[in-house]
């Protein structure tokens, strides 16, 4: 491996990881507030064919990322209206929603069928974006430094700002929020709100950057792997880049290995690749473990989560 | 994964059981109801797409003597079991499962239907009601092989399989063995995916692919992505089950063409006919299955001229991708001088020629 191809590497790793670490990025969010959201696959498909949609009449892919947002939080506030005042079941809604997103993705996108659109890559000046080695900084598309900076910003947001207080209170002890004059179910749907214009982002980037096209469920599955995230990342957003990538790495040496890529070395040849596939899901185990090893108390995840809110009054 | 498959079951049921308040109620004649198991979705642009071109096609040719219903994303594993039994119990007296992974799953309900007729793709099970057909695909790899070992430069050569299963595989050797009377030193590098429709993954895999070095890539999975990953890295590629040059004007060279149609209309014409027997059916270019779609113009006269004489050979029955002397990856010779593998050796095909190069 030569330093261009470890670079491209690093390009095709991110590329894996970015919309699994912005689903996951949104629904850490929408579970810090105590409301476990199992629709990211079908938010994502919606912000994808709204992103390719938009991105399709206006030929703008920014404001095909809005779309995309606003298709996402669409969908979450659809299933804020269902858990949130009709108090349904969480689990259920949010399967609902994965199921709905896809169907309704699949009917839109059937005016969409084999039609493509300028892939959304870098904004950078070409003597940046496509140099063979500082491409490793300037070669993504913005989404990809949105993603970065949205990491940053959800870390500071939970950590250091009152709002932010409010939103993890809420997530920790709902009623006790509710007691001293904090709207529990207004905190949720703001929440559940950015969660999906999140994943609708996320899902934007298959449509207009990996593969710029529509296809029926081209999300393929990333959304319950940005769920595994969350809980592999204990609900931290540090930790959940980390774990996006790493994920991605993952995914990518299961493709590595399959081409023959780790041939040579002592041992490793003899894994079955599917080993490797296994690997997103085995290490997110393996936290949940870890975790609860550390602090036997209780575990890291918010206390109310995925728990309906009922005051008494 | 059920429950989505059951949603599009029941969309496609909805739509079925209105069709025939229209149909047998108001003609004598019994209309034949035909059905047909999807793998992918019909929108995928690839394998699905084409086996639904290839239904659209038997509905117009045989017009108010058919209607037709199907079910598409179904799973490869014990889910399509039901979805195949609720095809027979709603009156369909022919189905075709359009998938290898549904073999065990059609023999099983075939043997509680012994009046319907079922039609098994890729597979090679049979029973009194179920045949098999299958698509000679790999004629029409060995001329994108022939175009690939004349095209790259680097002389390593990209496959992004699904699953290694002897449709792939036999893809898989016929395009490199076609490389290599191009290119002597040809080399292959395979991935499977482990999935026949993920475009995120198939797109991963194709970047990893030329990041192994090759520098044109061809696909037995049904989208088009790793063509519009070539496309933007300015390399090269070939569709699969459809023409996709509209995804990458530049980089689709061509592709096969999967047309189903015409075997679809000839088993519902027997069907009605009362002359449907159980078959085993491998068609290729000769009839029209397996079709190369238009070449890109940027692809030089010669190499046309070569593409074009393993067409014509296959046309005329002159050539055999197949032909001894064949070895595999150890150096074992599996194929002597001057034989040629018969079909029933290439259904059950598991090992690769020598120069393929993949960890599965």
């Amino acid at each position: 491996m030569n330093l261009e191809i470890i670079i491209l590497t690093i390009l095709t790793i991110v590329g894996i990881s970015t919309p699994i670490l912005l689903a996951g990025l949104g629904e850490l969010v929408v579970e810090k507030a105590g409301v476990l959201n199992l629709g990211v696959e079908g938010m994502m498909l919606l912000g994808a064919i709204a992103g390719f949609g938009v991105t399709v009449f206006t030929g703008s892919p920014w404001l095909g990322i809005a779309g995309a947002a606003i298709a996402g939080a669409l969908g979450g506030l659809l299933f804020g209206f269902f858990t949130l005042t009709l108090n349904s079941n969480q689990v259920a809604t949010g399967l609902a929603l994965t199921i709905f997103g896809t169907g309704l993705s699949s009917l839109i996108g059937l005016s969409f069928v084999g039609r493509i659109v300028a892939p959304f890559g870098s904004v950078f000046p070409p003597a940046l974006s496509r140099d063979p080695i500082l491409k490793v900084i300037f070669g993504y598309s913005p989404i990809v430094y949105f993603a970065l900076i949205m990491v940053v910003l959800v870390w500071w947001f939970l950590r250091s700002t009152r709002a932010g207080l409010i939103l993890r209170a809420v997530g920790e002890n709902d009623l006790s929020a509710h007691s001293i004059g904090y709207s529990v179910i207004g905190v949720r749907y703001a929440a559940i709100a950015f969660g999906g214009a999140m994943a609708g982002i996320g899902g934007a980037y298959f449509s207009l950057v990996i593969t710029p096209m529509w296809a029926e469920r081209m999300t393929a599955g990333r959304g319950w792997i940005a769920l595994a995230l969350v809980v592999f990342a204990s609900w931290k957003a540090p930790r959940l880049l980390v774990g996006a990538y790493f994920f991605g790495f993952l995914m990518w040496l299961e493709l590595y290995a399959k081409g023959g890529g780790l041939a040579g070395l002592p041992f490793i040849p003899s894994i079955p690749s599917q080993f490797w596939a296994a690997m997103p899901y085995l290490m997110t185990v393996v936290a949940l473990t870890l975790i609860s090893l550390r602090d036997r108390i209780g575990s890291s995840a918010p206390a109310c989560l995925g728990k309906p809110f009922l005051p008494a009054n | 994964m059920a429950i989505l498959t059951r949603r599009n079951f029941i969309q496609a049921a909805g739509a079925a059981a209105t069709l025939p308040m229209l149909g047998s109620t108001a003609f004598a004649q019994e209309k034949l109801k035909v059905g047909f198991i999807y793998l992918g979705p019909i929108g995928d642009y690839g394998w699905t797409w084409a086996h639904n071109k290839g239904r659209e096609e038997m509905q117009a040719a045989l017009g108010d003597k058919v209607e037709s219903v199907y079910v598409e994303n179904v799973a490869e594993d014990a889910s399509a079991t039901p979805l195949i039994r609720d095809l027979a119990n709603q009156g369909c007296k022919l189905i075709f499962t359009t998938s290898y992974g549904y073999m065990d799953q059609t023999l099983e309900v075939a043997a509680e239907f012994p009046d319907v007729k079922f039609e098994h793709c890729t597979g090679f099970k049979m029973a009194d009601n179920v045949s098999v057909y299958n698509s000679r695909f790999h004629e029409g790899r060995a001329v994108l092989g022939t175009i690939a070992g004349m095209t790259s430069k680097t002389g390593t050569l990209g496959y992004l399989g699904s699953y290694k299963v002897p449709e792939v595989v036999l893809g898989v050797n016929s395009f490199l063995l076609a490389a290599q009377k191009k290119n002597p030193d040809a080399k292959l590098k395979v991935v499977f995916i482990d999935s026949w429709f993920d475009p995120p993954k198939e797109a991963a895999a194709t970047e990893t692919l030329l990041n192994l070095g090759a520098d044109i890539v061809t696909t037995h999975t049904d989208s088009p992505a790793a063509l519009q990953i070539l496309e933007q890295r300015g390399l090269f590629g070939f569709g699969q089950g459809a023409d996709m040059s509209s995804f990458a004007p530049t980089a689709h060279l061509t592709a096969i063409e999967d047309i189903w149609g015409p075997h679809y209309t000839r088993r519902a014409q027997a069907v009605l006919d009362g002359t449907w027997k159980s078959e085993n059916i491998w068609e290729g270019m000769v009839d029209g299955t397996v079709v190369i779609s238009p070449y890109n113009a940027s692809l030089p006269a010669d190499v046309v001229a070569e593409a074009d004489k393993i067409k014509a050979g296959y046309m005329d029955g002159s050539f055999d991708i197949f032909t001894g002397p064949i070895y595999d990856t150890e150096g074992t010779l599996r194929v002597e001088e001057g034989k040629v593998l018969t079909l029933e050796e290439l259904a059950t095909q598991d090992w690769f020629v020598k120069g393929v190069e993949t960890a599965a």
